[in-house]
């Protein structure tokens, strides 16, 4: 029954059965390999997530809290010399006492206020201890005379009152105790003095300064001649300016384009430009927008540099690609049975569109919209363009006004001269822009899931 | 108080308007006959048609009042103070509307100045009034044209429709002028930098030095693209070394053998990295990664920058992972099944199956989302302008600073706000340089990934 042939089919067939079993410990080590270089590869990128999330944190956390000397503070009437502040007389116009009140404030502004905190810091000095002016005015931050000076021109009844006042210790003194600077570097290297540094201690070691809560990240705006009171309320609103401005604009028209172009266009030359356009635009570089806000809108047309309008429209000219994707994808995603059935009853195309498609499709742009918004909100690189990036020590009252913003406030910091003090500062400002982002983007996970639910 | 009058105006006749066509249409129904539209839609066409003029108008006002007070002013400051320069006859006009407005000024009022207040403040409230009453008066005789129109054969529906898909029409435009925009003004401005220095030494000058604008235009300085250019490639290039054996692996993994639960919760933690703002990054690069790779750099005793090419691409390349391995997870995915399932039953391993099969399949998927990766690489600012170096010589040691076109851009416009100078204008030339690389990447890529798409569908 076995012929030749057959023998020999089998022989050859044993032999790659052999030939196959002798490499299968190869091969399985090549699939072992390959799958450890697979896992390997997620490990690294969720290690990358951990790492940086992890760096952030640690370095940011300490800036939330801040040296703080609680003292005594005499309102001496002999350095406060003002007088008392001008009253509005009748037949007086409104800006003649404006100019009376001005003048008044000027005159407390030039008083000595330094004066008034030295006195502050040497009273609670431990007894004992010599404490000239430049080690006590080195210890607090250059914003408590001003905090002094505004508490005065808000309450001109404090003269010759002793009140209890939270005295902001400066960045070198917060560097120093919480060690961000090596305590063992020589004299000419320390940031202070060795006398303010023997007092910051004593003060420390006495529960005269104490760590608190650092609210003037939230409540200030950023200084220059006071870092320890650099603050991220300007920078806040003007984020806030140009996400507001990106929602306006960028959510609507990105919105009716997408819907537009799934729902109306026909099909022609056109339409296929506008499509390759926006797919294309969704790719330019972010820095590019910033040029075309250089060029075109403070160039052109004369808007103000360092404005959040200016800003606000070019993100919203940078976001707009990202929402229509987002839109059109959701647009197609509905079945064409519901656009038949409205159509079959005798809907208009429009209202066939407004009635029935769009409604389904509003968590999906919901979720694009806020998502595109959260990307703005982190968009750095074209505001540095347009001048947001200057240092803008006030709260923008309008979006005409000069600000900065949140990424662009980052960038400012990282820069900063007192680099010990800022690194700190400069993660703190990381981790609200990331809480921010997280939030926005939370936000949309829970509406998407929340509202898909409902439909 | 003016745009609460305004706002006031527009509300009364957005209601009054509405309500007349839409109880127009209602009266007609009530008779009995057929409408073609519904009564709603007749009253938003009298709406439209009611608050057109009126917006018209006021926007007019708007645009053009300023001017013309501005003019009424002038007519009557006394000669002396119109010869006068732009800011002192502003300042004077200030005055002027100052009084007008009843705010007063500090110190003496001249005779004129108060005589022209008082004529300013009467003009405005005459203006006003002209302006409200004429914008009040169009919308009411829109109004009433409109109301007239209104018949069982008017079709409003069609109308209101009209005007809604040319409002859509509209905004889908907004895009297309975005890239006009892009396209003309850095043209513009390219065009003009070329005037101080010829393409030929841009493009394939080897020297960059701009010098500062404010030496004076004599000193041009000199403008060679290839430092720049290189110092991109070269960040770009360590970018995607990092980044495209993990995204690809990633992907593979996730695609290929993860289970469910790794997979949904792998997917979006990595995805994470995409939605971190680059100037974190740039941070992280900066005070982490560049003094450590300096540190790691001394051990081994090669020096190592703490702000290089290296660092940044580095640090980019994590940036990019995700979007690696999302894109290529995606074009893995819509490779056929069968192809897959058939080399697995021919006895091959999962992954001979993924090397010889689904990979080849998916390449020109996979390529043409490399090359979007590497446009993001090259557009890339934050991470380089802090972690970079910022030092524009052509240097090929990767552990040295480097310097790239966007990098120099940033350095080159910020704080500038006269772009009269070859110093600010070169940005846009950069910035068009920059915006077609990325336009032919993008474009093949797009190609790529679309023919890939279709080959399968």
């Amino acid at each position: 029954m076995a012929s030749p042939s057959s023998t020999s089919i089998k022989a050859q067939a044993d032999r790659r059965r052999v030939r196959v079993r002798a490499s299968l410990g190869r091969r399985h080590l090549v699939e072992w390999l390959f799958r450890g270089a697979g896992l390997t590869a997620i490990v690294i990128a969720l290690g990358m997530v951990v790492g940086l999330f992890w760096i952030m944190i640690s370095k940011g956390l300490p800036a939330f809290t801040q040296a703080t000397l609680s003292a005594e503070v005499t309102f001496d009437p002999d350095i406060i010399t003002a007088g008392p502040p001008p009253v509005r007389e009748s037949g007086q116009s409104e800006a003649d006492y404006r100019a009376a009140r001005m003048a008044w404030e000027g005159q407390v502004a030039r008083l000595n206020w330094n004066a008034l905190v030295e006195q502050a810091v040497r009273n609670t000095a431990p007894a004992g201890m010599e404490v000239d002016r430049r080690t006590a005015l080195a210890l607090v931050s250059n914003i408590d005379r001003h905090n002094l000076r505004d508490m005065f021109v808000a309450n001109p009844h404090l003269l010759g009152r002793t009140v209890k006042v939270d005295l902001l210790a400066s960045a070198n003194t917060d560097n120093w105790l919480k060690g961000t600077i090596n305590r063992d570097l020589p004299d000419s290297r320390q940031q202070l003095s060795a006398a303010t540094r023997q007092l910051a201690d004593a003060l420390y070691a006495d529960g005269k300064i104490r760590f608190t809560f650092a609210w003037q990240i939230f409540t200030n705006t950023d200084s220059r001649s006071a870092p320890a009171a650099a603050g991220l309320a300007g920078a806040f609103v003007g984020s806030l300016y140009m996400m507001l401005i990106v929602i306006v604009l960028a959510v609507p028209i990105g919105a009716a384009s997408a819907i537009y172009l799934e729902e109306f266009a026909p099909k022609n030359r056109f339409t296929d430009f506008i499509e390759v356009n926006i797919n294309n635009l969704a790719a330019v570089p972010s820095i590019v927008f910033g040029l075309l806000g250089a060029a075109v809108f403070i160039r052109y047309f004369g808007l103000p540099m360092s404005a959040p309008i200016v800003g606000g429209l070019v993100l919203t000219l940078m976001t707009l690609p990202t929402i229509i994707i987002a839109t059109r994808s959701a647009l197609r995603a509905v079945p064409m049975s519901l656009r038949q059935a409205a159509l079959g009853i005798g809907a208009s195309h429009n209202q066939t569109v407004f009635h029935h498609v769009l409604p389904v499709t509003f968590p999906a742009i919901l979720t694009a919209s806020i998502i595109g918004v959260a990307q703005a909100l982190g968009e750095t690189a074209p505001l540095l363009l347009i001048g947001m990036n200057a240092f803008v020590a006030a709260i923008p009252a309008t979006p005409f006004d000069k600000s900065t913003a949140l990424p662009a406030q980052i960038f400012l910091w990282q820069g900063n001269e007192n680099r010990n003090f800022f690194e700190a500062r400069t993660s703190a400002a990381i981790m609200v822009l990331l809480a921010l982002m997280i939030t926005l983007n939370a936000l949309a996970i829970f509406l998407r899931t929340r509202l898909e639910r409902r439909v | 108080m003016t745009s609460f009058i305004v706002a006031a105006l527009l509300l009364i006749l957005l209601g009054l308007s509405y309500s007349q066509g839409y109880l127009g249409g209602r009266a007609l129904a009530a008779t009995g006959v057929r409408l073609h539209s519904r009564p709603r839609y007749h009253g938003i066409l009298v709406a439209i048609w009611c608050l057109l003029p009126a917006i018209l108008v006021l926007g007019a006002w708007a645009l053009l009042g300023p001017g013309l007070m501005r003019a009424f002013v002038m007519s009557y400051l006394p000669p002396d103070v119109q010869e006068l320069g732009p800011h002192q006859l502003n300042a004077a006009i200030r005055r002027v509307e100052a009084i007008a407005s009843g705010y007063g000024v500090a110190g003496a009022m001249e005779p004129w100045e108060t005589a022209a207040g008082v004529a300013l403040r009467r003009m405005r409230e005459f203006a006003f009034l002209v302006v409200i009453a004429s914008a009040a008066g169009l919308g009411i005789l829109g109004l009433l044209f409109a109301r007239r129109r209104i018949s069982p054969r008017l079709r409003a529906r069609n109308s209101v429709e009209w005007l809604i898909r040319l409002l859509l029409l509209a905004c889908s435009v907004v895009a297309v002028m975005t890239t006009l925009g892009i396209v003309v003004s850095l043209f513009n401005e390219a065009i003009q930098f070329f005037t101080f220095v010829h393409p030929f030494d841009f493009f394939f000058g080897t020297v960059w030095n701009p010098g500062f604008s404010t030496t004076g235009t004599a000193a041009i300085g000199q403008y060679g693209l290839l430092p720049l250019l290189w110092g991109t490639v070269m960040v770009a290039g360590i970018a995607m070394l990092v980044a495209v054996p993990i995204g690809l692996f990633t992907a593979i993994y996730l695609s290929q053998y993860a289970s469910g639960r790794l997979r949904a919760v792998a997917k979006p933690v990595i995805e994470v990295l995409a939605g971190i703002p680059t100037i974190v990054y740039g941070f992280f690069a900066l005070v982490t990664v560049g003094p450590y790779l300096s540190r790691v750099g001394s051990v081994l005793g090669i020096g190592i920058n703490a702000t290089s090419a290296l660092t940044a691409g580095l640090v980019m390349g994590i940036m990019i992972i995700p979007f690696v391995s999302s894109l290529s997870d995606d074009i893995m995915r819509q490779v056929p099944r069968s192809l897959r399932d058939g080399s697995l039953g021919l006895g091959a391993t999962p992954s001979e199956t993924i090397r010889r099969v689904l990979l080849p399949a998916a390449l020109p998927g996979i390529v043409g989302a490399l090359l979007l990766a590497v446009s993001r690489a090259i557009g890339e600012t934050m991470i380089v302008v802090l972690a970079a170096g910022n030092s524009p010589v052509l240097r090929f040691n990767p552990a040295e600073p480097v310097s790239t076109i966007t990098v120099t851009i940033v350095n080159q416009l910020t704080g500038d706000s006269d772009f009269s100078g070859p110093q600010s204008l070169v940005a846009f030339a950069l910035g068009l340089t920059l915006f077609m690389i990325t336009l032919v990447l993008n474009m093949v890529a797009l190609y790529i990934v679309r023919r890939f798409r279709e080959q399968y569908e």
